[in-house]
């Protein structure tokens, strides 16, 4: 494992490219985008909560990615970018119940309820911050990177069961929307943001993955008297 | 690494079964969100006294307003109807036609007491203009489990 010392410049660029896109995009969402024909200008919170929720199940599909490498390799570059992945993850995931939460209030009359969706949608929350608390007790690398990788591995069995909840069960939580059900000039916007949330998405999870390299680095290059006790783990 | 290797299996396996369990079992209804008014009408005597979530769409011409928040509107499924009195305040997407789900319980006087009032819409996002050229019957099938055709 050799962490690259340089400046990283490819993760800074996404995330202007991000923000730019996102600015855009938003722009495009609040001021150009006509209202919706029944809900008015509260549909305008889609323009962030269905890119927010396809980039929450993608970071977290990427950390099941890193999880099953890690596993069948052994390598610790993995196990950095899992890392990275499920704090992103968790972040959007959290962001995601929030602005669901404002959209909700005004359209559904309720911040929340205990609907299909919304129920798996917080085990899923709660599942990947508790493996993020799992990686905060286990001191030993080797422990927290296997542990963290089986756990993800379990934990991402929620997230098809999230997609299909709304088929699945009855729901307030409607169906999934598709281009036929979402009027074209709402299209742009929703792509946009869609493309914006990603680059940032991908910006954050490159530069925690890198942070998380260069302390596993520190750890797994600990003292000559300590390097027994890693050895016999590994 | 074969311990590791040994792990990716046992893990990938815990969660397949869990999935196709839970996958199973919704696909069986096993698990209900609310109930349509089939549904209340199928469970007789056990609707009565217990805190139901009964869901499906506010029959057109149905909605009357009494003092303050209180309203009185059919809840269908297109088979069964039944007659909901509501002290909810409802939300402002609340209409005839639309897709609702009603918290409260089922009286001996034949109607539906409902304390809290939500209104469920479809997967439809339109834009004013073309919003006119929507078909109508489209439009009402806001509720899944409401089959309009």
């Amino acid at each position: 494992m050799t962490p690259n010392h340089r400046f990283p410049r490819a993760p800074y660029a996404l995330l202007a490219l991000g923000v730019i896109l996102l600015l855009l995009g938003s722009y495009l969402g609040l001021f150009v985008a006509p209202p919706e024909h029944f809900m008015g200008d509260v549909q305008r919170i889609m323009y962030v909560h269905v890119p927010t929720a396809w980039n929450a199940l993608l970071a977290m599909t990427f950390a099941l990615v890193c999880a099953i490498a890690f596993l069948f390799r052994g390598d610790f570059r993995w196990d950095a970018r899992m890392e990275a992945a499920i704090e992103v993850g968790v972040l959007l995931a959290f962001l995601l119940c929030c602005q669901g939460a404002i959209w909700a209030k005004p359209t559904w009359g309720v911040w929340w309820d205990w609907d299909p969706r919304l129920t798996t949608t917080a085990v899923l929350l709660f599942a990947f911050i508790g493996i993020l608390a799992l990686r905060r007790f286990v001191d030993d690398p080797v422990r927290r990177a296997t542990w963290s990788a089986v756990a993800t591995i379990i934990a991402y069995a929620d997230v098809p069961i999230v997609y299909y909840s709304v088929t699945w069960w009855n729901s307030l939580h409607q169906l999934q929307s598709s281009p036929a059900t979402v009027s074209k000039s709402f299209h742009l916007p929703l792509r946009m943001n869609a493309f914006a949330i990603l680059f940032l998405m991908t910006g954050f999870i490159m530069l925690r993955a890198r942070l998380a390299s260069l302390r596993l680095e520190h750890e797994l290059a600990p003292p000559p008297h300590e390097l027994d006790a890693v050895g016999e783990l590994a | 690494m074969n311990r590791s290797r040994l792990f990716l299996i046992i893990a990938i396996a815990v969660a397949a079964i869990g999935f196709t369990i839970i996958a199973a079992s919704g696909i069986n209804k096993n698990l209900v969100y609310y109930w349509t008014p089939s549904d209340l009408h199928k469970a007789g005597d056990k609707a009565y006294g217990a805190t139901i979530r009964l869901g499906g769409q506010v029959l057109p011409g149905s909605v009357h307003h009494q003092s303050g928040s209180a309203l009185d509107f059919d809840v269908t499924d297109k088979h069964q109807t039944v007659h909901v009195k509501s002290t909810g305040i409802p939300p402002q997407m609340f209409r005839e036609g639309i897709g609702v789900v009603v918290e409260g319980t089922m009286t001996r006087e034949g109607f539906f007491q409902s304390e809290r009032l939500m209104v469920s819409h479809n997967n439809e996002y339109r834009s004013p203009k073309d919003g006119q050229a929507v078909d109508a019957k489209k439009l009402i099938e806001s509720t899944k489990g409401v089959d309009v055709k």
